[in-house]
């Protein structure tokens, strides 16, 4: 089946997605939702928490379904994520939802102390996270939430790539017992591929979409696609490209990383996220550190004052495309051969 | 437990308490010492929290948001039985797991908490969990006056009111002191028993050494569906003449010296009930 183009691609990124037989599913935020509902009605544990975000959270459903899981406590963050802590502290599972430019920041202190340093298996959902809400501007843009939470121990990050990556995130996440942030958009996302013998998913483990030899790319979240795109046009070209999807930015896949630069010389990070603090620093530290010197570029988002348009215009402006990669692929291979 | 012999472990959690920030060389005096008898009246009176009940999913929490009291909650949790005091001796020490704030590392500790403004929020937490799972359990925290000026503590204020957690009481530590100096000049927060009515509390004002009255406040029945605020009037440092609404005791520590003068105040607090008999 032909994959229905959504605006972010070109009509050579449609040709590329439709060699690959690529279909489009939905938003991660729905697939989350859904998941979290069927699980929430095995395990009355489940709490969703919601900060008037149960709209844009699509949990109308799940506060129908299961009134006595959901509570609501209103346009306030910092209550969000301390009271999900109190509910994990005493044996409920919450996901603590809402939009990740304010949870990542107004509720920071709480995830800190409430959560991560008290230790309690609250999962903290960030909901429209990079720049899903374009055109509202930065103080709806999440550029920052991989870097805050980084520097914060014990807590997994998670920015699923699909569908797929999302239910089996959503089922990871709340089989947990330590703290967990997933990281949802909320544009639909085309279903990747499995590939052969891929591992099945888990946190800390990337998911290699993709092998290739002459190039690594390592991504994550919603640019995911992009970097698949860039794969298969680079390869009409001669150019073989291995493409990772690195859905754990902690713990990053050290293992992954290390060999996406042995194996292909070249390695470029693409993330929905400054290019302060993300993975592709966390990529970069631990090539560094483990002495594989090769080209390495991040593509992401630079330190400026972020456009805004649709997360498609955004993307086009920073180059998270097909094209944008694959020219950011030449770039190292030049640097390469040098 | 009589009153009377209630009484008396007020003095003696002021003496070891004091002793136990001597020896460390650091910690928070004042609001210790402001916060003792209400310390005493929770554990000894009101809370079911035991170190025999301490691991049971279902019971009564104790979050104590103003965190840097701790030196009085680990000398009361001692005296429940959760640990000696002489593991106080450790307080502050390199990988001493007593440290300035409350942690989880140390048995009888609810919550990691220091940062103010945080521990209301997890009651609510704990408090809906009960409610929603039909439980009998008792939730409180205890703030310092200067703390309500966190705007977190006013979102948890409205969330308690409105998902009705009349199992919830936010006990103020009213000591009218702060870092800077008196509360009401760095920022006001009166009319407090006002703030919180209009929040939708039920709001009971207390003498804050008054055990008794204490036990009133804590234990009295309330309309259903409110939250209860008590508001607890007490004195930076009560128990040591020369430190109570003393700025500098907020954190400060006594020297060998002053601590011989305080001690002698606890004796002479003691002989007093002795002979108050």
């Amino acid at each position: 089946m032909s994959a229905a183009a959504p605006s972010m691609f070109s009509s050579e990124a449609q040709a590329a997605a439709d060699r690959l037989g690529l279909t489009k599913g939905r938003a991660n935020l729905e697939a989350f939702a859904d998941t979290l509902l069927e699980l929430a009605r095995e395990d009355r544990r489940i709490m969703a928490v919601t900060s008037d975000s149960r709209g844009s959270g699509k949990l109308g459903p799940f506060g129908q379904a299961l009134p006595q899981q959901i509570v609501e406590v209103g346009i306030a963050e910092q209550n969000l994520v301390g009271i999900a802590a109190g509910l994990a502290a005493v044996g409920k599972k919450p996901f603590a939802t809402s939009p990740a430019c304010f949870l990542a920041a107004r509720a920071l202190e709480q995830v800190k102390n409430d959560v991560c340093y008290s230790d309690v298996p609250a999962v903290l959902v960030g909901i429209s996270a990079g720049v899903s809400y374009g055109a509202l501007g930065s103080t709806h843009h999440s550029l920052h939430d991989f870097a805050a939470l980084r520097a914060v121990h014990n807590i997994t990050i998670v920015a699923p790539a699909d569908n797929a990556e999302t239910r089996a995130a959503v089922r990871a996440a709340a089989a947990a017992t330590k703290p967990v942030y997933l990281r949802f958009g909320k544009a639909a996302m085309f279903d990747l591929p499995t590939g052969d013998g891929t591992e099945p998913f888990a946190f800390g483990r990337a998911r290699r979409l993709r092998d290739g030899r002459d190039a690594a790319i390592l991504a994550t979240g919603e640019t995911v696609i992009h970097a698949l795109l860039a794969a298969e046009h680079l390869a009409a070209q001669g150019i073989s490209c291995r493409v990772e999807s690195v859905h754990t930015l902690k713990p990053l896949d050290t293992d992954a990383v290390l060999a996406a630069g042995r194996d292909c010389g070249a390695v470029l990070t693409l993330e929905e996220h400054s290019v302060h603090g993300g993975l592709g620093e966390a990529c970069a530290a631990a090539l560094l550190q483990a002495g594989v010197h090769v080209p390495f570029a991040i593509a992401g988002f630079p330190d400026v004052d972020t456009v805004t348009g649709s997360q498609s215009d955004i993307f086009q402006h920073y180059g998270i495309t097909m094209e944008g990669v694959a020219d950011r692929i030449h770039s190292l291979r030049s640097k390469r051969h040098q | 437990m009589t009153d009377r012999d209630l009484a008396r472990k007020s003095i003696e959690y002021r003496r070891d308490t004091v002793r136990a920030i001597m020896h460390a060389g650091a910690g928070h005096t004042g609001g210790s010492l402001s916060c003792i008898d209400i310390l005493n009246v929770l554990y000894n009176r009101v809370l079911r929290i035991t170190p025999q009940n301490w691991s049971a999913a279902v019971r009564d929490r104790y979050v104590q948001s103003k965190g840097h009291s701790v030196e009085a909650l680990y000398v009361v949790l001692s005296d429940r039985g959760f640990f000696p005091l002489a593991s106080l001796d450790t307080l502050c020490h390199y990988r001493s797991p007593f440290i300035g704030h409350p942690t989880r590392k140390v048995p009888g500790i609810e919550m990691n908490t220091g940062g103010l403004g945080h521990g209301l929020p997890i009651c609510v937490g704990m408090a809906l969990a009960a409610k929603r799972d039909g439980h009998d359990v008792r939730v409180v925290t205890l703030l310092g006056d200067g703390e309500l000026a966190e705007g977190s503590n006013w979102e948890a204020a409205m969330a308690a009111a409105h998902h009705r957690l009349d199992n919830l009481t936010a006990i103020v530590d009213h000591n009218a002191l702060q870092i800077t100096g008196p509360t009401r000049d760095v920022c006001s927060n009166e009319p407090l028993d006002a703030k919180f009515a209009a929040f939708g509390w039920d709001v009971r004002r207390v003498d804050g050494h008054d055990l008794r009255a204490l036990e009133d406040a804590l234990t009295r029945p309330g309309p259903a569906g409110v939250p209860v605020c008590v508001i607890a009037d007490t004195v930076k440092g009560r128990g040591v003449s020369f430190m109570e609404n003393v700025l500098k005791w907020h954190h400060g520590v006594p020297s060998a010296e002053e601590f011989a003068r305080a001690e002698a105040e606890f004796e002479r607090q003691l002989a007093a009930w002795e002979s108050g008999a």
